[in-house]
């Protein structure tokens, strides 16, 4: 199980480009796929993860690893999600760091953005649908739809730190629900 | 011998200090956290300068992970090699590790707590909206040109209905940028890699994706 959890992160931390929230949904994938987490739990991980600092993509490996084999679950989770962060900074630092203005570096680069793009705009549709049983036409929605807005205006506009908003909207929620 | 092993966990151990104290500043993101690392570790540390620095920031934000990791990672292998890589990771990771223990004892205990379930609904919404947020941020940096749209466009529309696996299509980006490029300058055209951004000392540090 260790040797599980450890593996199906690595892989996910070896292609967690642009952060982690392109991954959230492959993660998602991995988990249920397993039949380790289902949907409404692991939206409520996700939900936690976002309200420790860090990583929210390290923090949700964490948080599965915790619940699926206790502390050295969440241990080797965590470990395998950072290890190919590390090896790849140490291999980039040591030997490829010339390499940045290389012309097939850049190119690389070029089509890689657009598609982590594409990836953290299907993540936000995904994870705001995920977990979703009622109809469109609730309070529920809602209400969602009402703390999201708000939060957007607050960070786009306001410019208000990250935890700030997560603390208000659990407020919100506290309130609204 | 002895002098230098001394000096060498010496190091080490100032390395585990500084990134120690980083970690728990990474709320809402690694790129929080740059602001952070250079007032530590170039201004009152002196361990860098302002164009490692720059390196830094360039290598943390195109490595896959979170920013935060790969900055301390970088760093510390600058300071001190594998051991110092591996201990600023660690010591960056370890409070945010406990933290996200703390948090999931506290939510276990109080789980079927009717509003400890609407908290966490709360959140849940205001998570979509930072998501939405690095979206945003990474659109800038990406969407140069009507190729890079389309093809933003076209991963999006593949993940929506035919649920294939984003590693194939991480895995294709970079051939797709490759042949674009090549296709563009064979007839001619000029294509731009990379968003050409402002000289501002600042405007160079900022964000450009969110964790």
């Amino acid at each position: 199980m260790l040797w599980q959890l450890f593996i199906v992160f690595f892989k996910v931390g070896l292609i967690s480009f642009g952060g982690g929230y392109a991954v959230i949904t492959l993660i998602q994938r991995e988990v249920s796929d397993k039949g380790w987490i289902g949907n409404t739990e692991f939206q409520e991980i996700v939900s936690l993860a976002g309200m420790a600092p860090g990583s929210i993509a390290t923090n949700t490996a964490t948080l599965i690893g915790y619940s699926e084999a206790g502390i050295f679950g969440a241990i080797a989770a965590t470990l395998g999600i950072i290890l190919p962060s590390l090896m790849i900074v140490i291999l980039i630092a040591a030997f490829f760091l010339r390499l940045q203005g290389n012309r097939w570096v850049r190119s690389s680069f070029y089509g890689l953005r657009p598609i982590v793009t594409g990836l953290i705009i299907y993540a936000a549709i995904h994870f705001g649908l995920s977990g979703r049983t009622e109809s469109w036409l609730s309070w529920s929605m809602a209400g969602m739809l009402l703390i999201c807005g708000g939060c957007l205006l607050l960070v786009m506009k306001y410019k208000v730190h990250p935890f700030g908003v997560i603390l208000l909207s659990a407020i919100a929620g506290i309130v609204l629900f | 011998m002895k002098q230098g092993l001394f000096q060498r966990l010496d190091l080490l151990w100032r390395i585990f200090k500084v990134f120690f104290k980083i970690g728990p500043s990474t709320f809402g993101g690694g790129y929080a956290m740059i602001a952070t690392i250079e007032q530590e570790i170039v201004q009152k540390k002196g361990w860098m300068n302002e164009e490692e620095m720059g390196d830094m920031i360039s290598v943390s934000g195109s490595a896959p992970g979170g920013v935060a990791v790969n900055s301390a990672a970088f760093i510390g292998y600058r300071l001190g090699g594998v051991a110092g890589a591996l201990v600023a990771v660690i010591a960056i990771t370890l409070p945010t590790f406990l933290i996200v223990f703390l948090l999931s004892y506290l939510s276990f205990m109080f789980k079927d707590h009717g509003k400890v379930q609407a908290a966490l609904k709360g959140i849940h919404a205001a998570v979509v909206a930072l998501i939405i947020v690095a979206a945003k941020k990474m659109w800038k940096t990406a969407i140069l040109d009507a190729a890079t749209l389309i093809l933003a466009a076209v991963s999006l529309i593949l993940l929506l209905f035919t649920g294939i696996h984003s590693f194939y299509l991480i895995l294709g980006g970079p051939i797709i940028g490759i042949l674009v490029v090549l296709f563009k300058q064979k007839r001619g055209m000029s294509v731009k890699t990379e968003k050409t951004r402002p000289e501002q000392h600042h405007e160079l540090q900022f964000p450009e994706y969110y964790i």
